[in-house]
């Protein structure tokens, strides 16, 4: 590491989907600020074009109050990091765009970070795990990974849509009604608390892939039958997926034979899925660990904390190639600091 | 089941637990699929009871496909317990890692042949992995476990099949995953025939495309 880059701040935007975030953090791996900015939909999901035109209008605000809580100046910024993908497109742009701008009005390099990564690093730093089997359950993305070879190898995922997409769909179609700060997956996992009976539900696991849009196809047609109980619904749709991703993570644990399993992502805030997670840890000797809830979610910090990793292992995104990638694999991005 | 004795675990699987142990004077392999505490209590024996009875029924069907599999000595629904032939051999993921270059190219050509007949057939493998497939000394490649296998003829799950078996070795043999890949997917054609193939290769590319975004959802 060159002397200069010993000590820094490093300023990271996240705009994958519906939240703007800002996060400072400096290189020792303190998280100075943190601002989250939803964009809550009057109606269905995400829109991409409707958020991305929220994240234009909360960037300023979210940046200034991000200063402020860090308490420093724009200036004293090292390095700008941001989201590169995988995300939507429009809300992806958005947040590359106020980077570039920030870094060049700035004079400092910019560093494009893989959303996906930024999850599991942002997990290790808050939980201290070193080498973990992750589980990273979101809106977007179900992913079991491990550190193999340079590279945090994909063990399994889902086949088509994501777990947090799976319950947020199934929530809007039995119109639960969102207020702000609450994610449609609380409202499940309430719910799913006075859940007594458990209604089959399709159980897909292949290898070590997931699919989950079949069972949100069959728990919305009981809904729409209207015989269950809503709760038992929410109960036996949270109990299917979850027992999902869990038999998964859990192949992957004796596969690797790590010695950590961490939980990241937005619906990893569930207590639910977090008591089952830690049963499998326990029963393979490893040991637990799940995010903090601000770092679950969507958030600048994480971006930040990733922007360092790679900014102090010589990796700086010039803007030519800066574009935003859609599609960013978590395999396909080397991770020269992890040993 | 009185008459087992000795059992040894050989394996601690995250699905079951496998033991070595003494049938009628036989070696054989003891599968027992242990209660999981994570799992309400009624889904856990649903899946159990299920993946028992289904995985013998497929291992017969890939015999008769011409694919190896242990023989299936004896089947126990009620305590999730399957005793079968063992199998003497090296797995093929720790041969792929210490033969040559030639050598891996001709045993994935045969996995890929073997793959072939299962769908030929109409069964999916569900967990094609190289942890999965033993070469016993006379050369024969045996396929197990198939808990995860289903009967199908639809192209969907036979891409999503090869596609698990491409997964798994881009994760544990990613050095030479590709040449892997494409020396499975030859052994493969050779049996199921250049179409047919093409086919389940644009499945799996229309797989591996599937986006986990949804942008828009109409739910009107």
């Amino acid at each position: 590491m060159p002397a200069k880059t010993r000590e820094g701040y490093c300023l990271g935007i996240e705009s994958t989907a519906d939240d703007f975030s800002v996060g400072i953090a400096n290189f020792k791996g303190e998280i100075l600020a943190n601002v989250i900015s939803a964009y809550l939909p009057q109606k269905g999901g995400i829109h991409p074009r409707e958020a991305a035109r929220h994240h234009a209008e909360a960037a300023n605000k979210v940046l200034e109050e991000a200063f402020q809580k860090a308490g420093i100046k724009p200036k004293d910024i090292t390095v700008i990091a941001f989201s590169q993908g995988p995300g939507l497109g429009p809300c992806l742009r958005t947040g590359a765009t106020v980077a570039r701008a920030l870094a060049s009005y700035l004079g400092v390099p910019l560093v494009g970070v893989n959303h996906c990564v930024a999850h599991i690093e942002i997990g290790k730093l808050k939980t201290g795990a070193l080498d973990p089997v992750t589980l990273y359950v979101s809106g977007g993305n179900t992913i079991v990974a491990a550190f193999d070879s340079g590279r945090y190898r994909v063990f399994g995922e889902t086949l088509d849509i994501a777990l947090g997409n799976c319950l947020d769909v199934f929530a809007r179609e039995a119109g639960l009604r969102q207020k702000p700060g609450e994610p449609f997956g609380a409202i499940v996992e309430k719910l799913a608390k006075n859940g007594r009976k458990l209604i089959p539900l399709p159980y897909t696991v292949k290898g070590m892939d997931m699919s989950f849009s079949g069972l949100l196809t069959a728990a919305v047609n009981l809904l729409k039958k209207g015989e269950d109980r809503l709760e038992d619904l929410c109960y036996s749709l949270q109990e299917t997926a979850f027992s999902m991703v869990t038999e998964v993570t859990e192949r992957a644990l004796a596969h690797t034979e790590k010695r950590e399993v961490l939980l990241t992502g937005g619906v990893a805030a569930n207590k639910r899925l977090q008591e089952m997670v830690k049963l499998i840890a326990e029963e393979h000797d490893a040991e637990f660990c799940v995010v903090p809830s601000q770092f679950a979610i969507d958030n600048g910090a994480m971006i930040a904390w990733t922007g360092v990793l790679a900014f102090t292992h010589g990796i700086v995104t010039p803007i030519h190639e800066s574009f935003v990638k859609l599609r960013w694999r978590l395999e396909e991005v080397e991770v020269p600091w992890v040993k | 089941m009185g008459e087992i004795s000795q059992p040894q675990l050989i394996k601690r699987g995250a699905e079951a637990c496998l033991y070595l142990a003494d049938w009628h004077g036989r070696k054989v392999v003891m599968k027992k699929r242990l209660p999981k505490k994570y799992r309400a209590p009624a889904l856990d024996e649903h899946i159990r009871a299920y993946r028992t009875i289904h995985e013998p029924q497929l291992m017969h069907e890939a015999k008769k496909a011409g694919v190896p599999t242990p023989t299936i000595y004896l089947i126990d629904a009620k305590n999730a317990t399957i005793i079968m032939e063992y199998i003497e051999g090296e797995q093929v993921k720790r041969l792929l890692a210490k033969v040559s270059e030639g050598e891996r190219q001709v045993l994935c050509r045969k996995i890929g042949e073997l793959i072939g007949k299962l769908h030929k057939n109409g069964i999916v493998h569900g967990d094609l992995t190289t942890s999965n497939m033993i070469q016993t000394s006379e050369g024969k490649i045996f396929f197990v476990d198939f808990g995860l296998g289903e009967k199908t003829k639809e192209l969907e799950a036979k891409g999503v099949d090869l596609h698990l078996m491409k997964r798994a070795l881009q994760s544990t043999h990613f050095q030479f995953a590709e040449k892997c890949f494409n020396a499975i997917i030859e052994g493969y054609v050779s049996v199921l025939g250049v179409k047919e193939v093409k086919n389940v290769l644009d499945k799996i590319r229309e797989i591996e495309r599937r986006g986990r975004y949804i942008a828009e959802r109409r739910s009107e």
